[in-house]
């Protein structure tokens, strides 16, 4: 096994001009990159330079920058593609708004052509809303049977219970890595389970994606979902990969144009995807600042990334338990292969939005509240928690400024 | 550390019933009228039961669980509230939620600066220590949780609901 190289965190720090900003007269620590990431200058650049020396719709003008226009976009797609290892990128990328849209253009196509009332669903306890209402809302219309893998006390799946759960199941649909626990969960091996009963699995990447090198073949993923803005792209655009001949059999999400054949007064016939599922003008700027952003990632390296938000997190770990001990509940499992860096923790009894608040003034920026898992809330018996999360320019004088305000906080309401 | 801006939104009233609210529990329902109220966005919740006796709140508790913005309010809110006719519990609301929207008091209609709306703080007393909570958008949702519960719950008993 060959060891990654660190990273020169402090070169690093100078590609993300946000970092330059201060906050209550202090230098920014953010540490809310699972909510969203920032961005380096190049994707702010080619952003940039896109609108200023391009622009122009996609897939229509044949003047000189629609077509750079149309490369450009369609390009994206490669790139994205090849970052996940997807065989087939241009006819397997379909461009979204976020990975909530992903995953409700799979529930409404789909999951609406294959699945009937009574049909199983298997999702898990740590989904974010975004992979449980959508689901909900199905079966409220059609009458699916919702069930769930559940979450064990070290905020790990528990899958001694999985054959049972998944047999009749007919799709899989579970987070690759916990957006409030940080646990990365073992896809590869419930997507074989799940493959061996004949569901579909959709894995929910917005957290792993932009930190852990992927191959959605080894994933063993029917369908993916991420968003590009948490990884270091623009908002606005999401992907979603999915096995060409699942997209092939599917009908169109939203219509509109773009997405058709044909279109007679009364009737249409859908093109084929990826296009089938791009109605309207797609988000082709955001596009580019994609494409950049995985480029920039590529970089650098995901291993390397990897290597050095696991240190980081362990580091993080150990020092909020040595300086806070008992006062400080940390969920999730502890620092190893399965742990990402998100971490989410209660600081004796002081409600989230106080430690927030307190935080910042220390120009710390974590996120408070329930992080749209509601029902892993409950179950970890809290109503909500501080998050801080790690990101490629993370180091360990941003967790020494988060340990000083949460003192001040135990201090102030004590 | 700490600005004046922050140290305005902390102010020891607020953290003193934080730390120790008023009018905690629960009444028995009925014949008490029993609110809740959510937070969606962290999760705050608020319970209130309330008993209407003659026009008058005759009394009310709190339950619930939040930040210690949202709790302190409810617990400022019950103090001040007990005990009231039901005109002074609606006058009050009305006077609270002005103090919390003073910003958008502020921008007027057409978003050019307006003189401020008049906030009869005396009427306030004690309440008047929330007022630092408009410098912090955010976190207006958090000191009128409450708030809003209450009114919700006044106009059930007003409709009749149980």
């Amino acid at each position: 096994m060959t060891v990654a190289a660190p990273l020169d965190v402090e070169a690093l720090r100078k590609d993300f001009p946000l970092l330059t900003r201060r906050v209550h007269d202090r230098p920014i620590v953010y540490l809310d990159s699972a909510s969203s990431a920032l961005q380096p200058q190049v994707v702010i650049n080619a952003m940039a330079n896109y609108y200023e020396t391009t622009h122009a719709n996609v897939h229509r003008g044949v003047y000189a920058t629609a077509e750079e226009s149309t490369h450009l976009y369609e390009n994206a797609r490669l790139v994205v593609g090849r970052f996940i290892g997807a065989p087939d990128p241009a006819h397997e990328i379909v461009f979204s708004k976020n990975t909530t849209e992903s995953i409700n253009l799979v529930a409404h196509t789909w999951a609406r052509a294959n699945l009937k009332a009574g049909d199983r669903v298997l999702l898990t306890e740590m989904e974010h809303h975004a992979n449980l209402v959508p689901w909900l809302m199905l079966a409220d219309e059609i009458g699916l049977e919702v069930r769930h893998i559940p979450v064990d006390g070290e905020g790990r799946l528990d899958l001694d219970d999985l054959s049972n759960l998944v047999a009749g199941a007919k799709l899989v649909g579970l987070s690759a890595m916990s957006n409030v626990l940080g646990t990365i969960n073992p896809v590869a091996e419930i997507a074989a389970v799940a493959h061996s009963a004949g569901a579909v699995v959709l894995v929910d990447g917005a957290q792993l994606v932009p930190h852990v090198p992927i191959d959605v073949q080894a994933l063993g993923a029917d369908f993916l979902a991420f968003s590009g803005h948490k990884m270091m792209g623009p908002t606005g655009i999401g992907v979603l990969w999915a096995r060409r001949e699942l997209l092939t059999a599917m009908p169109p999400f939203l219509g509109g144009g773009g997405m058709i054949l044909d279109v007679k007064l009364d009737s249409f016939r859908p093109a084929a995807p990826p296009a089938r599922f791009e109605a309207g003008t797609p988000p082709i700027a955001e596009a580019v600042g994609l494409s950049t952003a995985v480029d920039y990632l590529r970089g650098i390296g995901m291993d390397r990334i990897r290597a050095h938000e696991r240190e980081l997190t362990a580091y993080a770990l150990g020092r909020l338990d040595d300086k806070l001990g008992g006062d400080c509940r940390i969920f999730g499992p502890p620092a190893g292969d399965d742990r990402g860096g998100v971490i989410s923790l209660a600081y004796r009894d002081i409600h989230a939005h106080d430690l927030a608040q307190v935080l910042d003034q220390f120009g710390v920026c974590v996120r408070p509240g329930h992080h749209c898992a509601k029902p892993l809330m409950r179950k970890l018996g809290v109503q909500a928690t501080a998050r801080a999360s790690l990101s490629l320019f993370s180091d360990e004088r941003d967790i020494e400024v988060l340990i000083e305000g949460l003192v001040e906080a135990g201090r102030l309401f004590g | 550390m700490t600005s004046g801006d922050f140290d305005d939104l902390y102010r020891e009233i607020i953290l003193d019933h934080y730390r120790s609210p008023r009018n905690r529990g629960e009444l028995e329902s009925p014949p008490a009228h029993r609110v809740e109220g959510f937070n969606p966005l962290c999760g705050d919740e608020v319970v209130i039961s309330l008993l209407v006796e003659d026009d008058r709140l005759a009394d009310l508790k709190i339950g619930g669980s939040g930040c210690s913005i949202s709790q302190s309010s409810a617990s400022l809110m019950s103090s001040a509230v007990k005990g009231k006719s039901l005109d002074e519990v609606r006058e009050l609301i009305h006077t609270f939620k002005g103090m919390m929207s003073i910003h958008e008091a502020l921008l007027g209609k057409d978003g050019e600066a307006d003189e401020p709306q008049a906030i009869d703080f005396d009427r306030l007393g004690e309440l008047a220590a929330l007022q630092g909570v408009v410098k912090f958008p955010v976190r207006i949702k958090c000191a009128t949780l409450s708030w809003i519960a209450l009114a919700q719950g006044l106009d059930e008993v007003a409709a009749g609901v149980s």
